[in-house]
């Protein structure tokens, strides 16, 4: 199973070994990893599941819809790399993958 | 029921009216705190609920958590829009209608409102946090021990109304000023209100925009600073705005800012004293305060509902609702929905999941004080926690005759001496 790396803005990592199919921000907040709200549950409606993914995973995270480009429009400290947790799909894919958290969600 | 004081009369006509008939915005409802049971029948029997006629005209009633939510995100279909009846259940009148970007769709909502969402930024939160938590002890240590005072007065509206003043740059000394405008811009004008009619209101609201105008013309002229005047008076999306559009945001961030944290505030109280058990539960263990704080905003639902406008013709659980109807959802009610919360009617500070709720929004236009609204309901809960062991209620409060404003117009407690 896909293990993915969750970094906190203090530096701290969280390895997690997560079944596929499950979303980032549902295997962070199944696993505690605190920095990850998740307010609204996953309907890509709160932006308190905002992550950093590097680009060199774009091809394999699948493409940012138009809901959460307009979600993640509002998000604090938004960078290039911004992506909103609950809108990505664990797969055997993204073993391996790192993710860094924010310093707040808002 | 919320806090088991609905009156059984209220309770047995909720349960026997013809369903078609209920109408859930009455304002008596919400002044005696009566809507509960019908809330509890619409989900139940008739989520997606039309009311064809009420005194704010025919509408739709969303009740269930997940309908709202689909709603809510879906802004496409269900405007905002401040010219189709903006986002409350009064619509916005022909003679007094104020643009404001939470009456807006995208784009131009967007790009106002990145414009002040810096001032509720994590950056400058933890710059105002030491400010709060020292007008917070200041208040609470002017506070009179062994007799009965107004918490709404002296606690709730004094330290919403000095963070609100600080946000605007506001003079200080003047502060209830915002107060009385907040309540004048949220009153819905008749007899026996603090406006009896809608020349009233706008003459008051006149002042309103005078008094900011002079502020506005001091900003301008001068660099930029870090208060939202001057940050709207100097931003490419908002330095043009019209009076209108320039009063009607100001509206939106001093209701914004005010009544939703003021009634938060007043409502931790009540709900604790009502729970005695969980202010005990508080009391032992501080490290929930940040808990109660969203248990608290979900139970209080300070703003019971946001309007939309349908822009389509849409299917919602059954029912067809016709491009241009009113649709209310019932924010109130979503967080009292026993499918998605678990036992919603019980006020629990430690439950599980207490972000989830619905009383912020959700989708583009979910509050962006969000944020601050809990800073401060936790910092005046830290401080008072190191003076008082106990803040007791000494009667019923009054309520707010409003389905919009979900408040207290006062809230007797004692400290004891």
């Amino acid at each position: 199973m896909p293990v993915i790396t969750y970094v906190e803005h203090n530096g701290a990592r969280h390895s997690l070994t997560l079944k596929p199919g499950v979303s980032l921000m549902q295997g962070a907040i199944s696993h505690n990893v605190p920095g990850i709200d998740a307010d609204c549950g996953g309907a890509c409606a709160c932006a308190t599941c905002h992550i950093f993914v590097d680009a060199a995973w774009n091809d394999r995270l699948g493409e940012q819809g138009d809901i959460e480009a307009s979600m993640l429009d509002f998000a604090e400290g938004v960078r290039e790399t911004s992506r909103l947790a609950c809108q990505i799909t664990v797969s055997e894919a993204l073993d391996g993958l790192v993710v860094h958290l924010p310093e707040a969600q808002h | 029921m919320a806090d088991g004081s609905v009156p059984q009369s209220a309770t047995d006509h909720a349960r026997s009216i013809p369903l078609d008939e209920i109408d859930v915005s009455h304002p008596e409802l919400w002044r005696t705190d009566s809507h509960w049971p019908y809330f509890e029948r619409l989900r139940r029997e008739d989520p997606v609920h039309y009311c064809k006629d009420s005194l704010f005209g025919p509408y739709w009633s969303i009740t269930r958590y997940n309908d709202i939510m689909a709603v809510d995100t879906n802004h496409q279909v269900f405007s905002s829009e401040a010219a189709l009846g903006g986002i409350a259940i009064v619509d916005q009148g022909a003679d007094l209608r104020l643009p404001m970007f939470i009456a807006m769709d995208p784009p131009k909502h967007d790009v106002q409102r990145k414009v002040v969402s810096p001032a509720v930024s994590p950056a400058n939160l933890a710059v105002l946090e030491p400010m709060i938590r020292e007008r917070a002890a200041k208040i609470l240590d002017e506070l009179p021990r062994g007799e009965t005072f107004d918490w709404v007065d002296r606690v709730s509206i004094e330290l919403t109304t000095q963070m609100l003043a600080t946000l605007f740059d506001f003079p200080f000394e003047q502060r209830r000023k915002l107060t009385w405008w907040s309540d004048i811009a949220t009153t819905i004008p008749a007899e026996g209100m603090l406006v009896e009619t809608e020349e009233a209101k706008l003459a008051i609201l006149m002042e309103c925009l005078g008094a900011f105008t002079e502020l506005w013309n001091e900003r301008v002229n001068a660099p930029p600073q870090g208060d939202l005047i001057s940050m709207m008076a100097h931003a490419e999306a908002t330095r043009n705005m019209s009076p209108e559009e320039y009063l009607g945001n100001l509206i939106l961030l001093i209701v914004g800012g005010n009544d939703t944290t003021r009634n938060s505030i007043s409502g931790s109280v009540y709900a604790l004293n009502k729970n005695p058990d969980q202010y005990a539960k508080l009391r032992a263990n501080q490290e929930l305060i940040p808990s109660m704080v969203s248990e608290t905003i979900r139970w209080q639902t300070p703003l019971a509902h946001m309007r939309r406008t349908a822009l389509e013709d849409i299917e919602l659980s059954g029912k067809l609702i016709r491009k241009g109807d009113k649709v209310v959802m019932w924010y109130v009610s979503g967080n009292r929905d026993d499918t998605v919360i678990a036992e919603p009617d019980r006020y629990i500070i430690d439950r599980e999941r207490p972000r989830q709720h619905m009383s912020f929004g959700y989708g583009i236009h979910r509050c962006v004080g969000n944020r601050l609204a809990e800073l401060q309901l936790r910092v005046i809960w830290e401080e008072i926690l190191k003076r008082f062991p106990v803040i007791e209620v000494m009667g019923e409060p009054e309520r707010v005759p409003s389905p919009f404003v979900k408040g207290y117009l006062n809230l007797p407690v004692r400290i004891p001496a």
